[in-house]
């Protein structure tokens, strides 16, 4: 190869994930100088950083889809709404962290470079286009993480959340690796293009092994049965924001990746892997609504929360349609608003250093504190899929799409498990509003009283206006089909 | 002669000693490390027999990113390690137990 064709590949598109990078570095250098008391500082670059680069995402042009870093990373409408949700994200678990991190004396300034980190991950996640890029995302993502888990380094919980989630992910992005070799050996490609024009030849079983074990890594992420075991664990043993963390920004990265990888690289053999989702759904929302039930940390029944919430965007991956997939981008940015509501309200059930994170600690909630109390109802109601409040669209769109793909039993599943569902969640509005008032927490901090807020504004009048939302999810599944 | 099959069966081998090793091992965490480093090997083989067998650089490029996120994840695994011995004062398997599940 001479010079002469050695070319600077376009950066262009990859602006937001320039901005983070270079402005991370920037940041390390800074909170390396200041020492310790830099957290602050750092807090908030980090979070003008997100802005900057959510300003980046929504002015790349509409409706266009470019390839560059020799067709490694895309950009189309999919990326772009992907990215939006988990910069938003991002930002909220920085929001949600100081108060809290400042209270426990662990607010150091490594907390925001290491959620900068891993947003660069999930970014690359969400754009990526060949095999290679998916799992270098995928990792950041997930180092980053795993250290983020572990933060509160003198907790033995929190410690011994950071070692579970270490070792489960490292097989979890072993088995993704083992597959994504797999697939290379038997289509000869790692690009998804590359790879789609390959099995329109033929498929054989080795490729539809690679299918299974790159849909074993990528479930782990998502935290969908069979892959779920670390799940409550971690988000039990982890700091509170760190948990708001994980249950939000990287979910969408997550369910990006797995959109990218089914429909983008095995848009040919639907067959093959569409009884694998389908099983991974059913098994998730069987789970989440089932095993929630016992619960009484309020982090772990988030956590089955969460699982049950994946196995209903599921059915629009199972759907493999263009309506599943505005499904599962309105059902991701729906979900994000609820849980990062939800986290808010936990976070702020709080006096002096004490935490409280059981579901007896909500009890007569609305007498003490009737607006939070009032905030925590509607996001429970909205999980259980009550109308008019956002969750009811957000199962709507994703059951209609799976009975337009002949799906019906999938969405009657669904349905059933969302009434069995509904049954914890309405014990928290019960408890809140029924039970013996106990003393009063203490007032919120300004940063979870912006989550709270805007979490609430979208959850209760999603109705009022949903034309922005459905429309960005209907251009983002029409750039992939 | 030694072909194809032969590179992607030992990989295959070690995989899956990787992964046994990961969920019978109750002894020691750092035999779970090396348990995963041996993932990753096998997947390295598997990667470069492919890639000499299709006659594409692009496999042993893809081996070359896996050997450097290995040694990134290997540096996170034992610093989580260490700051989790400094509290419980063990790396015992059965000791990972705060939390069930």
């Amino acid at each position: 190869m001479n010079a002469a064709q050695i070319v600077m590949p376009a950066l262009g598109p990859a602006m937001p994930e320039l901005i983070l990078t270079v402005g991370v570095l920037v940041l390390i250098l800074y909170g390396a100088f200041k020492g310790e008391r830099s957290a602050e500082g750092v807090s908030v670059g980090a979070l003008m950083l997100l802005i900057l680069a959510l300003f980046a995402v929504v002015s790349q042009p509409m409706g266009t889809k470019v390839t560059t870093l020799n067709g490694a990373f895309i950009v189309d409408g999919f990326a772009r709404v992907m990215k939006s949700l988990t910069l938003l994200g991002s930002a909220a678990a920085i929001l949600l962290a100081k108060d809290h991190f400042e209270r426990e004396r662990i607010a150091r300034f490594e907390y925001p470079i290491l959620i900068l980190l891993s947003t660069i991950g999930m970014l690359i996640m969400a754009s990526a286009n060949d095999l290679i890029a998916l799992y270098m995302g995928l990792e950041l993502q997930s180092l980053a993480a795993y250290v983020i888990a572990s933060f509160h380094r003198d907790d033995l919980r929190s410690t011994e959340a950071g070692l579970k989630y270490f070792v489960l992910g490292a097989l979890s992005s072993g088995m993704l690796l083992y597959g994504a070799s797999l697939i290379y050996g038997f289509t000869g490609s790692v690009s998804f293009p590359g790879i789609v024009t390959a099995l329109r030849e033929s498929s054989g079983l080795g490729v539809v092994l690679g299918i299974v074990f790159l849909a074993a890594g990528v479930s782990f992420k998502l935290a969908a049965v069979p892959f779920h075991m670390w799940t409550p664990d971690v988000y039990e043993g982890a700091p509170t924001p760190v948990t708001a963390f994980f249950a939000s920004a990287p979910k969408m990265a997550a369910m990006a990746m797995a959109v990218r990888v089914f429909i983008g690289a095995f848009p040919g053999v639907t067959d093959e892997w569409r009884q694998i989702i389908v099983f991974i759904a059913i098994a998730s929302m069987v789970l989440g609504s089932f095993a929630a039930i016992g619960q009484r940390s309020l982090k772990r029944l988030m956590a089955y929360s969460s699982i049950g919430n994946v196995g209903y965007a599921l059915i629009g991956l199972a759907a493999g349609t263009q309506e599943g997939v505005r499904g599962i981008v309105i059902y991701m940015a729906i979900y994000l608003a609820m849980t990062l509501g939800a986290f808010a309200v936990i976070l702020s059930l709080r006096r002096g250093r004490r935490m409280f994170e059981t579901i007896d600690d909500l009890a007569g909630l609305s007498r003490t504190h009737p607006w939070l109390a009032f905030c925590l109802a509607m996001m429970m109601f909205s999980l259980a899929g009550i109308p008019p409040l956002a969750g009811f669209f957000a199962k709507f769109y994703v059951f209609a799409a799976a009975i337009q793909a002949g799906l019906n039993a999938l969405a009657v599943i669904g349905v059933v498990t969302s009434v069995v569902g509904a049954f914890y969640y309405l014990r928290l509005v019960k408890v809140m509003y029924f039970d013996e008032p106990q003393e009063a927490y203490e007032p919120m901090g300004p940063g979870l009283r912006i989550v709270l807020g805007l979490s609430s504004v979208v959850v209760i009048l999603f109705w009022l206006l949903p034309a922005p939302l459905v429309g960005a999810a209907g251009a983002a599944a029409r750039s992939l089909f | 002669m030694i072909g194809l099959s032969h590179y992607l069966t030992v990989a295959a081998i070690l995989f899956t000693l990787g992964v046994l090793g990961i969920f019978i091992n109750r002894k020691n965490i750092i035999v779970i490390l090396m348990s995963i480093e041996l993932i990753l090997l096998a997947v390295n083989i598997n990667l470069v027999a492919f890639s000499t067998h299709l006659g594409d650089i692009v496999g042993q490029v893809f081996a070359l990113f896996v050997l450097t996120v290995a040694a990134a994840e290997a540096a996170i695994g034992l610093a989580i390690l260490v700051v989790f011995f400094r509290n419980r004062g063990s790396i015992a398997v059965e000791d990972v137990n705060m939390m069930k599940g």
